[in-house]
């Protein structure tokens, strides 16, 4: 199956990886962040000092208990961070060198009510995004289709493929066994160029198109569309490898690759590592480049990610490092006038437009907020058969029978990124969108 | 530029809560946030980087695109004296200087007014300054005989900015053309000053500068002197008595209203915003196919009761305000339809609706005018029915689906 995207927007930015061969570094402190996994209600079942072993759980959900976020290493519980009204914000693990890690009883997998129990048990499920609501799935519902994606289309992402061109035994077994969990059908997405076979029981889908053609959810809108009353999952490739990897050998792999990018990346490379690793020693070993400006690092991408400190730790659903300029010490006179080339824009307007080199962003707006002021705007950027201004506007209004009618269960706040990213009126769509799910989810439920 | 920056970051506090000016941080802001891109960065989740476009150019383009007719609306407006006082002479810049200083008080009136009511709504709404007034303030004088009287021009500003904007949540939120309503406002208060032949030309002295014509002076614009005539042969006559060919219309040295007159100038105008992709072509496309079609249609049907339609479809496009409508007005982001489909109807309508109301009223020469604000009324309702025939999809998808399961 080909599916052919028109609209959306691929950036260039400085800080590409070039050479794709993994280093290695020795992270010592990780962190699983409940945030990270929107629709989980976390309580936490360790506490400072224990020792845990990789995959052992750390936090369940208080709705559904057998949903686990589990360690991704051994090692002791450092620490418990908690917020205002002791809200978790994360739980941190100082890893050991036992590597121990846990087995799941796989033996006894046979229903769909077994087969969801093991993917919670094990934090698998709390890697898949349910969509309504773009949240972890809810355990009770099995999903209509399954929609794995193994296109990372965000700016300068590296291909999900890498991490799992020899585990095609892995991800026919997690087909398999996710046939237990859907009657529908199993996509997997992947770009015309590559490397994987066509697997039993998948249909393949071979995306054309700029970001956000990679996205689990773009895909589904454009093949079949979430409609009122069903549930769909959406995970990625590297996810599902982890699925076979779980039902093959009772193990939940744990180690991961994070990409370094961005202009203030020295050597913007590929670091093997765990989940939830800390930020400073992945840096260090790309190495920053020497400046005295405020610099931004973002766990994950230019368009959704998140932004975290030297002292932080990749979040979930990411394994990319992304450090830009963060530019509040700029100082700059009437730019809205510039005719700089170093300007990147969509608009014509700025010579920039025409200029094929990867540019240098930093974090402004660019501008002030403003109402929504010119149409057709996000249109461009977003390949959905949707009206996103009028759903946003239903989103901002609150009208849940509008918000319905216009599709709010097709989307997820990833899929606006690039349409926030080109915002004359520098609105925070993504936010907008995240509210307007929780507020509907917990409108009906 | 560092000195500014030092000096704006010393009195900033001034204008914070509980600094002596802060009555004026509004205005404040805006000169700052004019001067100096705005250091506000992203937010810690969301796009971390966003486009170098923001309002402020949008809307500068919109002014750079206006600026060709302005200028020949300044050499027209001394053209047209000139003509007026009999002389056979042209200097050049004397007819700039002439224009630019009959011009000038009417821009000023309307920034003014304009600008005030905008910094004060924004100081007691405590937001920003929009630039939405920047394109408005330019856009207002342009589109009005330049014998407008100055106080006229500011009770019709404030009126417009105050009733169709401002309470209307200001820019972005308005149902309206904001200077379009400036302009229907004084049409239908103040008709007697407002169209007719005697306020398309400048007859007295620019602020001291230049001749009064002598009383009596009279010339209608083209559109005005078609309302009258009675025959299929229309003739239709400048300042000086000439014979007034398209060509004299394409390139504006025509009496009308100040910036509207030359199709040349708004096609330059029309190529940098469409150049830009700041104004969708949709609109602009569609006026003008809907202007030519309805003008076919009159042309075809042409009677002597109305005397309009005797005008060719190429006509109907060059005189009056037609192309500058569908260019700088149709085009308006915010009061234009907002969907796809949406700009290709209200654009198509327009031009429809503007050909049919000069031509079938002779009252209402301004159709171009009155026919941008009607669909301003009627665009949410296309854009409605566009939303449903999207919403009916989707809502047919779940139903063939309840229907299998």
């Amino acid at each position: 199956m080909k599916l052919k995207l028109k609209k959306g927007l691929d950036l260039k930015i400085a800080g590409k990886i070039t050479d794709m061969v993994p280093r290695h570094t020795d992270v010592r402190i990780f962190a699983v962040a409940p945030d990270d996994f929107p629709g989980l209600k976390p309580k936490v079942d360790v506490k400072e000092g224990d020792a845990v072993i990789a995959g052992s759980p750390l936090m369940h959900d208080k709705h559904h208990e057998e949903v686990k976020l589990v360690a991704p290493v051994s090692g002791t519980i450092k620490a418990v961070v908690r917020g205002e009204r002791r809200k978790v914000i994360r739980v941190e693990i100082e890893k050991d060198d036992r590597d121990a890690i846990r087995q799941f009883d796989i033996a006894s997998v046979s229903s769909r009510d077994d087969a969801m129990r093991l993917l919670a048990e094990a934090g698998l499920l709390a890697e898949i995004r349910q969509r309504p609501y773009d949240i972890v799935p809810n355990p009770e519902v099995a999903p209509r289709d399954i929609f794995v994606t193994a296109i990372d289309s965000a700016p300068l992402a590296v291909s999900p493929e890498l991490s799992v061109a020899d585990k095609t035994k892995q991800i026919q077994s997690a087909i398999d066994f996710l046939g237990k969990v859907t009657d529908g059908k199993i996509y997997i997405s992947v770009r015309p160029e590559t490397v994987l076979p066509e697997f039993k029981g998948a249909v393949k889908v071979e995306v054309t198109g700029a970001h956000p053609a990679g996205n689990a959810g773009v895909q589904a809108a454009n093949i079949a569309p979430v409609n009122k009353g069903e549930t769909i999952w959406t995970l990625d490739i590297v996810t599902l490898a982890r699925i076979g990897e779980l039902v093959m050998t009772g193990k939940r792999e744990f180690s991961t690759i994070v990409a370094v990018t961005g202009p203030e990346v020295a050597q913007p490379c590929v670091i093997t590592t765990f989940e939830g690793a800390q930020v400073a020693p992945l840096l260090k070993e790309a190495q920053l480049k020497d400046t005295n400006h405020h610099i931004r690092i973002i766990s994950g991408n230019v368009l959704t990610g998140i932004v975290t400190e030297m002292d932080g730790f990749i979040h979930f659903p990411y394994r990319q490092l992304t450090v830009i300029a963060e530019g509040d010490d700029k100082a700059e006179f009437m730019g809205w006038a510039s005719f700089s080339p170093a300007k990147a824009s969509v608009s014509p307007t700025f010579p920039g437009h025409f200029s094929d080199k990867a540019f240098v962003p930093d974090a402004r707006l660019n501008g002030g907020r403003r109402a929504m002021i010119m149409s057709g705007e996000y249109d461009k950027v977003i390949p959905m058969d949707i009206l996103p201004e009028y759903l946003l506007k239903a989103i901002i209004g609150k009208n849940i029978d509008a918000m319905e009618k216009l599709g709010i269960y097709e989307i997820a706040p990833e899929d606006f990124g690039a349409a926030e990213y080109v915002d004359t009126s520098k609105l925070p769509l993504q936010q907008i969108v995240r509210d307007g799910l929780d507020y509907m989810r917990e409108a009906l439920e | 530029m560092n000195f500014l920056k030092k000096y704006l970051d010393r009195v900033r506090p001034n204008f914070e809560e509980g600094g002596k000016l802060h009555a004026f941080h509004s205005v404040f802001d805006g000169f700052d946030t004019f001067l100096f891109t705005p250091s506000t960065t992203s937010g810690a989740r969301g796009a971390h980087i966003h486009d170098a476009i923001d309002s402020k150019r949008t809307m500068i383009i919109v002014v750079a695109a206006l600026m060709p007719c302005f200028f020949f609306g300044m050499y027209n407006t001394g053209y047209q004296h000139q003509l007026a006082l009999g002389h056979d002479t042209f200097p050049f810049w004397e007819m700039m200087l002439y224009g630019f200083l009959a011009i000038i008080p009417r821009v000023v009136v309307a920034y003014v007014v304009g600008l005030g009511i905008e910094f004060i709504v924004a100081q007691w709404r405590k937001e920003e300054i929009q630039e939405g007034f920047l394109v408005t303030g330019i856009l207002i004088p342009m589109i009005l005989p330049i014998e407008t009287p100055l106080w006229m021009l500011a009770v019709a500003t404030a009126f417009s900015v105050i009733f169709v904007k401002e309470v209307f949540g200001g820019t972005g939120y308005n149902v309206l053309n904001v200077a379009l309503f400036t302009r229907a406002f004084l049409f239908f208060a103040y008709p007697a000053q407002m169209s007719g032949d005697k306020v398309f030309v400048a007859t007295g002295t620019a602020l001291g500068y230049g001749h009064a014509v002598p009383d009596g002076f009279t010339c209608a614009t083209p559109l005005g002197q078609i309302a009258t005539q009675t025959t299929d042969q229309l003739t239709l006559t400048g300042v000086d008595g000439k014979i007034l060919t398209t060509w004299d219309a394409f390139i504006g040295l025509i009496p009308g209203s100040f910036g509207e007159t030359s199709m040349l100038c708004i096609l330059i105008g029309a190529s940098i915003l469409l150049l830009s992709r700041i104004a969708d072509w949709r609109v602009m496309f569609s006026v003008f196919a809907g202007g030519l079609i309805m003008g076919w249609i009159a042309n075809a049907c042409a009677t002597p009761t109305y005397p309009a339609s005797y005008l060719t479809p190429i006509d109907q496009l060059l005189y009056g305000g037609f192309a500058f409508a569908a260019v700088f007005m149709a085009t308006d982001p915010v009061t234009a339809a907002r969907t796809t489909i949406g700009k290709y109807i209200y654009g198509f309508l327009i031009g429809v609706i503007a050909v049919i109301i000069r031509t079938y009223n002779n009252g209402y020469p301004e159709g171009a005018m009155l026919a941008v604000l009607l669909m301003n009324c009627f665009a949410p309702l296309i854009d409605w029915c566009v939303v449903q025939a999207n919403i009916s999809r989707r809502m047919r998808r779940t139903k063939v689906i309840s229907k299998n399961a």
